[in-house]
């Protein structure tokens, strides 16, 4: 047994876990401020991207010395591509964190109206795939993470009806066109969000069955591999 | 040019002990072939099966069948006709230690009645380039014995003497594990090379070299052939539990 090799990937898993937090909380402290107008929590999103950015960078760090010192195969291969491109997924969701963040603050400045679309529920679709995705990883587990795959589709719709109805308030009232904008760009770094989630999704079907099942291939086309519940 | 082998339903035994368990393998003609596994496994019990060198031990026997290109291994081909034709490199170099680098080159030959000498000189400058140690010898071909040399240039001095008789196949247990990174990569580059005109079957504990330098990788465990696959496919997702645990170094 490589116990040490074993050690630096429980440490790269556990690592990436933690970030993994840190974007699932911006995520939803972003889009509580959205709903409650939170000036606080919108700068608090700010504060905390350069912790997800370190976050990145150190596990990049950490990927890249284990690839250049135990030469993982197989399975162990599989987790460490995994985890560098989660890694990047999960620093993109950051991002997002910080643009809503960002509008948000625009808003706060400009007269509250009432808007046709139910931001909460899509930024509550999206947080949960966010969560289930890890969980997925945590889990070493396949089936919940076809189980996110299948929510995409959920939040896509969200966001098309989010446009539909935003750009028809736009047309009938121009005088709340700057909010509903801010909604519409909203509605899409959530769906973003939710893309994020699908990558990291998929990235677990990699690493645990080996299969690709990016741009809609199909898991059941590879050959199937017990699921594991450690890296 | 390299030929194919066949090998089906071979079982190896060393006196009551069973070493091999009914493998069956179809080796691809001009490919690098990597066999693995830990210490004891079977992988050099099976390429010494493949010249007919296991039964030079004393009570061991085999039984199924060996098809080297369109000779039969175990049925009605000499020993010394099927040697001809499959070459051997051994994990400690061996040249003969008080002939010089040429006479070690040409031994095959002029066993073989071959006395020629510019037949011979031809075979011989062949051969060196062939194992990528002609421009480092080719001034002191006849001063120099072949114990003379490092360790990586006596292993390609011993790779050239097997290539002098022209076999189709060569078969290297595990040739690397006497030398330093940088010999190591110098024969891992010349087996590449030598894959265009020969088939290579090499057994390796170094994973990573049956990576770089094979095609196909043969996982064996307790006598048995647990995987055979392209190599990238072991490496990357192999099918069988043990074969990943192997690899991964949950055992081994």
């Amino acid at each position: 047994m490589r116990t040490r090799f074993q050690q630096q990937m429980e440490d790269l898993r556990d690592r990436l876990l933690r970030m993994g937090g840190l974007a699932e909380q911006a995520v939803e402290r972003a889009c509580q401020a959205y709903t409650e107008r939170d000036l606080t929590r919108c700068q608090l999103v700010l504060e905390n991207e350069s912790l997800i950015n370190a976050a990145e960078r150190e596990i990049d760090e950490m990927a890249f010395d284990v690839l250049a010192t135990q030469q993982p195969a197989a399975v162990d291969l599989r987790f460490i591509l995994a985890v560098t491109k989660i890694n990047a997924d999960l620093e993109r969701v950051g991002d997002q964190a910080v643009n809503i963040a960002e509008r948000v603050m625009d808003m706060i400045e400009l007269p509250s109206v009432e808007l046709p679309v139910d931001i909460a529920r899509m930024a509550a679709a999206a947080s949960a795939m966010v969560r289930r995705a890890l969980e997925s990883f945590v889990e070493g587990k396949a089936d919940l993470a076809q189980a996110v795959l299948e929510m995409d589709h959920v939040v896509d719709r969200m966001r098309d009806e989010a446009f539909i109805v935003l750009a028809r308030k736009m047309n009938e009232e121009p005088q709340v066109t700057q909010q509903a904008l801010d909604a519409l760009l909203v509605a899409r770094n959530i769906e973003r969000v939710a893309d994020h989630a699908t990558n990291i999704a998929e990235d677990v079907i990699f690493w645990v069955l080996g299969a690709d099942v990016r741009h809609h291939a199909h898991a059941a086309s590879a050959n199937p591999r017990p699921d594991r519940s450690q890296p | 040019m390299g030929v194919g082998i066949k090998v089906e339903h071979l079982n190896a035994f060393y006196g009551k002990t069973q070493a091999l368990f009914d493998v069956n393998i179809v080796v691809q003609a001009n490919h690098a072939t990597a066999l693995i596994g830990p210490s004891g496994c079977g992988k050099s019990t099976f390429i010494r099966c493949l010249n007919r060198m296991h039964e030079t031990i004393p009570e061991a026997r085999v039984d199924g069948t060996v098809r080297i290109g369109d000779l039969s291994v175990y049925n009605g081909t000499s020993a010394t006709q099927l040697r001809r034709r499959v070459g051997m490199v051994f994990q400690k170099p061996n040249p003969f230690p008080t002939m010089s680098i040429y006479d070690n080159v040409a031994a095959g030959l002029k066993l073989n009645g071959f006395t020629k000498r510019k037949q011979l000189d031809e075979v011989v400058e062949k051969s060196l380039h062939a194992s990528a140690l002609w421009d480092e010898v080719k001034d002191s071909l006849h001063k120099k014995s072949g114990a003379s040399l490092s360790g990586g240039q006596q292993q390609r001095l011993c790779i050239a003497r097997a290539l002098a008789v022209q076999p189709e196949v060569l078969l290297m247990d595990e040739p690397c594990s006497a030398l330093d990174p940088i010999s190591t990569g110098k024969i891992e580059e010349l087996i590449f090379q030598l894959k265009e005109q020969y088939t290579i079957v090499i057994v390796t504990h170094n994973m990573q070299q049956a990576a770089r330098v094979a095609e196909f990788t043969g996982f064996f465990l307790l006598g048995k052939m647990i995987e055979f696959d392209k190599t990238e496919k072991i490496f990357t997702k192999p099918s069988d539990k043990r074969t990943e645990d192997y690899i991964t170094g949950r055992f081994g």
